[in-house]
């Protein structure tokens, strides 16, 4: 038989290298290219759409955001953006432990709402009863025990029968919802509303309602950062994420971390409720979260679970969002032009990310002609 | 995953899209002096609710020669409290409105913060009783709209009837309705009172779907109803659910919130609807010349707030047009009142005596006298709907308190 050399072996036009070479200054070097070039499409995207100047655009976004503060105005707004940039951080540091351990709770959402109905309930049957000092603790308490077993109830489950923890958190979601819908029902006498309720306010601050919302988080973001990574809570948390094998082997007790994890994890979702609750609305219905339990789920992993990089990724989307809006509302845009520009930004820092841990091979003429 | 992607399609799409942008009007820049409205809306343009209000926004305030500005997707909590505040304090209003229900408490409190600025809220029931000068409540007398509509629906009925479709006793009507509160209990009653004006042996069934906007359950209500015998169909909630289920089975509908026609062209008969443009006028005229807003105002047919749709001809029975015009004038002149008690029955028996809930405490008791000289009537007392009888003729298959 004639030689073999007849078969051609097809490269691909490309191929994606992972690559673990690339240097931390440099990832984040392409981070904040990528953020920057996001931020001047969007300025493009808005400015084809609304007819302003990019210049305008801009302005209007920091004056959604900031508002007059900058011209020398009340400090009003930035009070208002610190206060969204602490419940979305709260949401996405209680999530943080459970997903280092790989366990996905897609139940911040239903675990705040749990943490806001202990809230209501304690201001309403205790208002008045109890001097407000105490109220607040025992509001405390009880939003945190409540968000606790919201979120450990899938984690017991997990851990003694090794139920799909992604199902079985979403599903307690909408079992805390019906709940607020029911309570707010009973409350409300019908009307479908509670109206706020003035015991067990957190205190206004100078003239500020959100300091002590804003104050805790801060407190939070320190906590969760040295648990994370001095304690040896957190790092067992890492081994049980990194393979629970490995963790058992080195005599880890798995299920009694999974379920540690998700009461801390439940509770701060609770904190996070407490907040909306007793530090902003007074009062609750069903859309109390809003849907920032989800959106806590992009923020820890934008954030690559450090509570560091959460916040400052938190800040950006919070900016954002606001800003967007800002400029969508005084241009008569739908409103979902915001949502879609916070989801190309979010886009494109995901998709830097692949950039860095991997790169791509173009087919070079001399591999096909050797 | 999904959502991201989603995300990623919109995105692309929107570069498609920007080269057709570029002409909005931008309505930051003021016409004339610095006054300025500021309106809070519930949802956006996509939700027929909010709409209906932004449209009539934009006419009244161009109309006026008057700038404003407007914040969507504000929800029913302290964040309504929050856009109010920005509206003042960095948009510069001077008026503040708020369309939905449960901003009320939180409009409220910003009302309380900023004496001098002026605070309207449409569909609220606290304003008469809470002693803030500059808090004020709005409504219309949608349920005269809707008697009107449900004479449309009588009409068509009776054409059925004549036509040998189907028998007196099966002239049954069904209602989609989206919470079992007095808004839409006295909505849907008009609106079978009015039926019924003309076509004494109708029936009516309705369905509540628990959402002011769900196209899928208002769809799978009507066709519910539709598939219980309803022979036609109208609808208190506010997409397309409902009119869509009626054109695909052919069954005619009485629309709400505006015409359906473009969707609906076989089924679609009228529709009512409120007309915020002459209340947002009298708003800001009030503002503008320092004057006070009632505390407590109702729209009616001779404000211009409760309106009809043109009558679809091709859907409606003939005659329905001069029908309406000579019932509307009834309403005007005062011959016909729709909650007239000799009209309807609760429990076989007519009503001497009514006390309903109108004024707002903690207790939701009843308050007030309502009927006087055998009418209930409803709107008087407060602009917010509160009649929440359930009379004979209407039979609830659920109900849903949200």
């Amino acid at each position: 038989m004639a030689k073999d050399t007849n078969v051609k072996h097809h490269e691909p036009l490309f191929h994606v290298v992972k690559r673990d070479d690339m240097p931390s200054w440099q990832a984040w070097l392409v981070r904040f290219a990528t953020i920057a070039i996001s931020f001047v499409i969007i300025g493009f995207i808005s400015m084809s759409l609304t007819g302003k100047s990019f210049g305008d655009t801009y302005e209007l976004m920091i004056s959604g955001v900031f508002g007059t503060l900058f011209k020398g105005g009340s400090t009003i707004m930035l009070w208002k953006y610190l206060q969204e940039i602490a419940v979305l951080l709260c949401l996405a540091l209680a999530l943080t432990p459970a997903f280092k351990m790989k366990f996905w709770n897609c139940g911040a959402e239903g675990q705040a709402l749990m943490g806001g109905l202990a809230a209501i309930f304690c201001m309403i049957e205790f208002g008045g009863k109890l001097s407000e000092p105490v109220l607040i603790c025992v509001i405390a308490v009880s939003s945190i025990v409540a968000g606790a077993i919201w979120g450990v109830i899938p984690a017991i489950f997990k851990a003694l029968f090794n139920t799909n923890e992604t199902l079985f958190t979403l599903m307690m979601n909408y079992i805390a919802t019906q709940i607020i819908a029911y309570y707010v029902y009973i409350e409300g006498g019908g009307s479908n509303v509670i109206n706020p309720v003035s015991y067990g306010n957190f205190p206004k601050v100078g003239n500020n309602d959100y300091f002590v919302n804003i104050v805790v988080v801060a407190g939070l973001i320190v906590l969760m950062y040295v648990y994370l990574k001095y304690s040896k809570q957190g790092y067992e948390i890492s081994v049980v994420g990194e393979s629970q094998n490995t963790a058992r082997y080195i005599g880890i007790n798995v299920k009694k971390v999974i379920i540690r994890t998700m009461v801390i994890s439940g509770a701060l979702c609770g904190v996070a409720g407490m907040l909306l609750v007793a530090g902003k609305d007074h009062s609750i219905n069903t859309n109390l979260v809003g849907g920032q339990g989800f959106t806590a789920i992009l923020m820890s992993w934008l954030g690559q679970f450090s509570p560091i990089v959460m916040t400052i990724m938190t800040a950006l989307i919070v900016f954002l969002r606001i800003g967007v809006s800002k400029v969508a509302d005084a241009s008569l845009l739908n409103s979902s032009f915001s949502e879609i520009i916070v989801g190309f930004v979010i886009l494109m820092v995901v998709g830097c990310e692949f950039f860095i841990h991997y790169s791509i091979k173009f087919r070079s003429k001399k591999e096909v002609k050797a | 995953m999904k959502k991201i992607l989603a995300v990623a399609l919109a995105a692309l799409m929107l570069f498609a899209f920007a080269a057709c942008g570029g002409d909005k009007t931008n309505t930051d820049v003021a016409p004339d002096d610095d006054f300025k409205v500021g309106f809070i809306f519930l949802h956006d343009e996509q939700s027929t609710y909010d709409k209906n209000f932004m449209d009539a926004a934009k006419a009244a305030c161009d109309e006026m020669g008057v700038a404003y500005a407007q914040k969507t997707q504000i929800p029913e909590s302290k964040d309504c409290y929050d856009a109010a505040v920005e509206l003042i304090e960095v948009d510069g209003c001077d008026v503040i409105f708020a369309d939905s229900f449960g901003h009320e408490a939180f409009l409220m409190d910003a009302a309380k913060q900023y004496p001098d600025v002026q605070f309207c809220h449409a569909t609220g029931n606290q304003a008469h009783t809470a002693g803030l000068k500059n808090f004020h409540n709005a409504f219309a007398s949608i349920y005269e709209g809707r008697y009107l509509a449900g004479v449309a629906a009588g009409l068509k009925l009776n054409e059925m009837i004549e036509a040998g479709t189907i028998t007196a006793e099966e002239a049954k009507m069904g209602y989609v309705g989206a919470f079992t509160f007095a808004e839409v209990i006295s909505g849907y009653t008009s609106f079978y009172l009015g039926a019924k004006s003309v076509c004494p042996s109708v029936t009516m069934d309705v369905k509540f779907t628990g959402s002011w906007y769900n196209e899928q359950l208002e769809k799978e209500a009507a066709e519910a109803l539709i598939a219980g015998g309803c022979v036609l169909i109208s609808q208190h909630a506010d997409s397309m659910g409902a009119p869509t289920a009626c054109e695909n089975n052919n069954v005619p509908n009485v629309s709400y919130n505006g015409s359906t026609l473009a969707a609906c062209p076989n089924t679609f008969i009228v529709s009512s609807r409120i007309d915020w443009t002459p209340y947002f006028k009298y708003m800001i005229e009030c503002a503008q010349k320092g004057e006070e807003i009632a505390t407590d105002w109702t729209g009616t047919i001779e404000t211009g707030s409760v309106v009809l749709t043109d009558v679809n001809t091709a859907a409606a029975a003939e005659g329905t047009v001069e029908k309406l015009a000579e019932v509307k004038a009834q309403l005007l002149d005062g011959t016909v009142n729709v909650f007239d008690t000799a009209n309807w029955t609760k429990g076989g028996e007519t009503l001497t005596s009514y006390m309903a809930d109108v004024d707002f405490d903690k207790n939701y008791a009843a308050d007030t006298e309502v009927i006087e000289d055998g009418v209930f009537y409803e709107s008087k007392h407060r602009s917010a709907p509160y009649f929440d009888l359930q009379i004979d003729g209407i039979t609830l298959l659920d109900v849903n308190y949200g």
